[in-house]
């Protein structure tokens, strides 16, 4: 299984991630619009919220099997079928899959690796686990 | 999913077809939840043409069972009856249906005049056609005329293309009519999610109870699945026209079919909804786990869930079939949503389930449901305590195109008329209607689906059989008249109303005949005691039933308004509205339409077109005052047996309410009292109630009041003037 693994102590909230999936996928620097989202958390610190390609909730509850699993293991929606029911954002117990304005579907991280590079912290990383 | 498999030779179906009439139409995609059009059919002449939906038809009936009953009015004469060939099956969506993010979205609003009562009829319906229908470019379909022989009417929303043909070869039962029609049509595996098809079934054809099945491919089960506009015996039309199947393709779906002015907030609001189900359902209804049968217990519990024909509230036996038990039977984890977007996803289904009697008995199926009505009507009501037999009547029920609720309110009757010796062995040809027999149930209804036998005679629904019982079996007249739970011609859904005054009211004012879908007070009423005078009985009265018309004005399900309930409901004004889900349905609503509505003016797109129906009822004869009241069985105890079981209640309400001292009088005398009392408060409530909604004491909509609303059609006048002179 192939994921961003995140470690939230090294995070300094420089927001570099959210940039590049933004950019990645949408061609536009929108916070909203990144697949991994930097939170600031009360008490100091950040908490890196991602897809870990485990809790796979939504593929159960997409009612047009429009999200599977790829060979690498990492959970992908297909824009083909999905119908933008939003089923899959509700149900994920991390808050990974995303919508935002002005976009038709929901969307993930893919574990591309595009924001690794520009973590200044090696706060995230690619991991393949078996 | 373990089921039997049902071969389907294609090619073997199309050589039989003959193709009668084929029309093709400009495709054009829904503008703000629009098409602006419908389509017309008439299976007699085969005219196929498209009707323009003008704009004050818009601004006067929204949509969806609006439309259905506009256009059903201009269609027929004062003295249409049911099997007339001007009489129609319309099936309408609403500007909302349809829409995928919101839950309970894809309802289809079906009406048509009832063989059971004479007059229209309603019946909201998941499955896929309706939206399918819409996004192929129309409002409503209105089927009109009989076919010779048996057709299909198939619409494909992606090449505008319709089409009637003959189809002599294909099934006429349901569970395997569905199957075929996704063989025809798609063209490989996907599309078969694209199709869905509205039939009935054998039983159907031989009985006024028929329903009607709307399909949805589910492609995790790989089966084609039914749910049912079961009341009121549409499926009896449509076998009566002839027609096997109404089939319709569409593939294209998305977030933005309908057009949505505001699709951000649309999506907002149904996110909102689904986060709230996901969070909540497990702790409020369990919606998600076994649908609408978490409410066996419930109702067990509150003494309201009808038991021997609505004698009684609870049963020893009743934890037998409680969700639990059905629990073990429904397949789990899956999406079971009638369209796209439900997370509430009640429409539950047991697989593999391999059913013991019958035409298709040894054979594993797929079951939709159960659902708490069939539970409670098949079920309770008919002393069958055994999950498994529910089951089993659930499936004929649906395949052979016969109203679960119907058939178990009747066969309740049927069964009281056995113990009470109206019925005897001779009298039904050897079936054994004992409560709980459900073998002889079953036989009974695969007697309706061959036309055959006592079935001929229970097919007629509890109205005619009355009269039959009387004519042929000597019946007493008042006991029928007490014990046929029916009124306007329609059996009553499962709830024993006898301790709710308002909800008496509920059942027999509704326009239709005696559904829950206009009103559903009891807790409101009888536990919570929230409505103690007639007053406030009168408005909630009147603000539900015309809240909950919406619903079939949008094409919208009922159960997300308020099967679950944001975490703060109980700290809100009037909990029973749920305001914060009615904010959602404006806030949806103006979002796909790009109007401006506000509650109040929810409130009056419905109270315009439920007048509108209630006139066009008395324009074939009926609406009147006489036509609302309901039989005692629903309103009190008939019997002493009935009386005793709830006496330490009904000797205080003689105390408290009517000042009788019930010391020393027999049950007789105090059942007597009692009825007396309660006939009296039931015509009080009927007086409020009538002058809440702007009725005269004969229930007939003022002119002033048409006027005030905005439903002052001249033809509706005429009908009106005509019954107030
Ligand atoms: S939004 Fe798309 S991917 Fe998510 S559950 Fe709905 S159809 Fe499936
Ligand atoms: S791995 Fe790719 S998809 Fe995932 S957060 Fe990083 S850039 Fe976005
Ligand atoms: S709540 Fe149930 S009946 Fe209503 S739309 Fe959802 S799945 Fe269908």
């Amino acid at each position: 299984m192939k994921y961003l693994k995140t470690y939230d102590e090294k995070c300094i909230g420089c927001n570099q991630c959210m940039t590049a999936c933004s950019m990645a996928f949408f061609k536009e620097d929108i916070p909203a619009k990144s697949a991994i989202q930097v939170i600031e958390k009360p008490d100091g610190g950040y908490h890196l919220v991602v897809c870990d390609q485990q809790y796979r909730k939504c593929v159960d509850e997409c009612p047009t099997q429009a999200i599977t699993i790829n060979k690498q293991g990492v959970v992908m929606i297909n824009k083909k079928l999905c119908i933008s029911c939003f089923a899959c954002v509700a149900v994920c117990p991390i808050d990974a899959m995303r919508r935002c304005d002005g976009v038709l579907n929901p969307f993930k991280c893919v574990a591309c690796g595009v924001c690794v590079k520009g973590c200044p912290t090696q706060a995230i990383e690619i991991v393949t686990e078996e | 999913m373990n089921n039997t498999k049902i071969h389907t030779d294609v090619d073997a179906l199309k050589a039989r077809h003959v193709l009668l009439k084929e029309f093709r139409y400009e495709l054009r995609p829904v503008v703000r939840g629009y098409n602006m059009r419908t389509l017309y059919v008439n299976v007699s002449s085969n005219e196929i043409r498209e009707k323009p939906v003008s704009e004050e038809m818009k601004q006067k009936f929204t949509g969806g069972k609006g439309f259905g009953l506009k256009l059903l009015w201009d269609a027929i004469s004062d003295t249409t009856r049911w099997n007339d060939p001007e009489n129609e099956i319309n099936i309408a969506m609403g500007p909302i249906c349809g829409n995928t993010n919101y839950p309970g979205s894809g309802k289809s609003l079906v009406v048509s005049i009832s063989p059971l009562t004479d007059i229209p009829i309603d019946s909201n319906v998941g499955g896929y056609f309706g939206p399918y229908l819409k996004f192929s470019g129309f409002d409503a379909i209105e089927i009109q005329g009989k076919a010779e022989r048996d057709v299909i009417v198939y619409i494909d929303g992606n090449q505008g293309l319709i089409q009637i043909f003959e189809a002599p070869a294909e099934a006429v039962d349901s569970h395997i009519l569905a199957e075929q029609m996704v063989e025809l049509f798609a063209d490989n595996d996907l599309e078969k999610m694209h199709i869905s098809a509205v039939s009935a079934g054998r039983g159907a054809e031989h009985a006024l109870i028929g329903c009607l099945n709307f399909s949805f491919y589910d492609r995790r089960r790989k089966v084609a699945r039914l749910k049912q506009a079961g009341r009121g015996g549409i499926g009896t039309v449509l076998r009566d026209k002839k027609i096997k199947a109404v089939v319709v393709k569409y593939s294209g779906l998305s977030g933005k079919s309908n057009d949505p002015a505001d699709l951000d907030t649309l999506q907002r609001t149904g996110l909102k909804l689904h986060k709230e189900i996901i969070a909540l359902d497990d702790q409020q209804c369990r919606m998600r786990q076994i649908g609408t049968a978490h409410l066996v217990e419930i109702m067990d519990e509150y003494d309201l869930l009808p038991t021997h024909n609505f004698k009684f509230g609870r049963h020893a036996d009743s934890p037998k079939i409680n969700s639990h038990a059905f629990y073990e039977l429904v397949t789990h984890g899956l999406p079971d949503g009638c369209w796209f977007g439900c997370t509430m996803a009640c429409a539950k289904a047991a697989d593999g389930f391999e059913l013991v009697t019958g035409p298709y008995q040894g054979q594993r199926v797929t079951v939709d449901g159960p659902e708490y009505e069939t539970v409670g009507g098949c079920g309770s009501n008919v002393g069958i305590f055994n999950p498994r037999a529910i089951m089993e009547i659930n499936f004929y029920c649906d395949t052979y195109g016969l109203d679960t609720i119907s058939f178990g309110t009747m066969t309740a009757f049927i069964m009281e008329c056995w113990e009470k010796g109206v019925l005897n062995a001779e009298r039904t040809g050897g079936l054994d209607f004992t409560w709980g027999n459900w073998r002889d149930t079953l036989e009974m209804m695969h007697q309706i689906a061959r036309g055959e036998g006592f079935g001929l005679i229970a097919g007629l629904g509890t109205r005619k059989m009355k009269e039959y019982f009387i004519d042929h079996f000597d019946a007493d007249p008042q006991l029928m008249q007490d014990i046929g739970c029916e009124c306007k011609g329609l059996e009553y859904s499962q709830y024993v109303s006898k301790e709710s005054l308002a909800q008496q009211g509920g059942y027999s004012m509704a326009l239709k005949g005696p559904q829950h879908d206009e009103a559903w007070l009891i807790f409101m009423d009888m536990v919570n005691n929230q409505i103690p005078t007639f007053t406030d009985k009168a408005e909630a009265l009147h603000y539900f039933p015309m809240f909950r018309t919406w619903f079939g004005l949008q094409g919208l399900c009922k159960l997300p308004w308020n099967d679950v309930e944001p975490a703060n409901n109980a700290q809100t004004d009037e909990p029973a509205k749920v305001p914060e889900h009615v904010q959602n349905y404006v806030d949806i609503y103006n979002a796909i339409t790009g109007g401006n509505l506000n509650k109040k003016e929810l409130i009056l797109q419905s109270e315009r077109v439920y007048n509108f129906q209630k006139v066009l009822c008395m324009r074939l004869g009926r609406g009147r005052r006489s036509d609302d009241i309901p039989p005692f069985r629903m309103m009190g105890p008939v019997t002493v047996e009935e009386y005793e079981s709830r006496q330490d209640r009904y000797d205080q309400q003689l105390r408290e309410k009517v000042g009788v001292d019930p010391a020393g009088k027999s049950s007789e005398e105090k059942l007597r009292i009692l009825r007396h009392y309660r006939e009296e408060q039931y015509q009080h409530l009927l007086n409020a109630v009538y002058k809440r909604k702007g009725w005269t004491s004969e229930g007939v909509p003022t002119p002033e009041h048409l006027r005030k609303i905005g439903m002052d059609l001249p033809e509706v006048l005429a009908v009106v003037e005509r019954h107030l002179r």
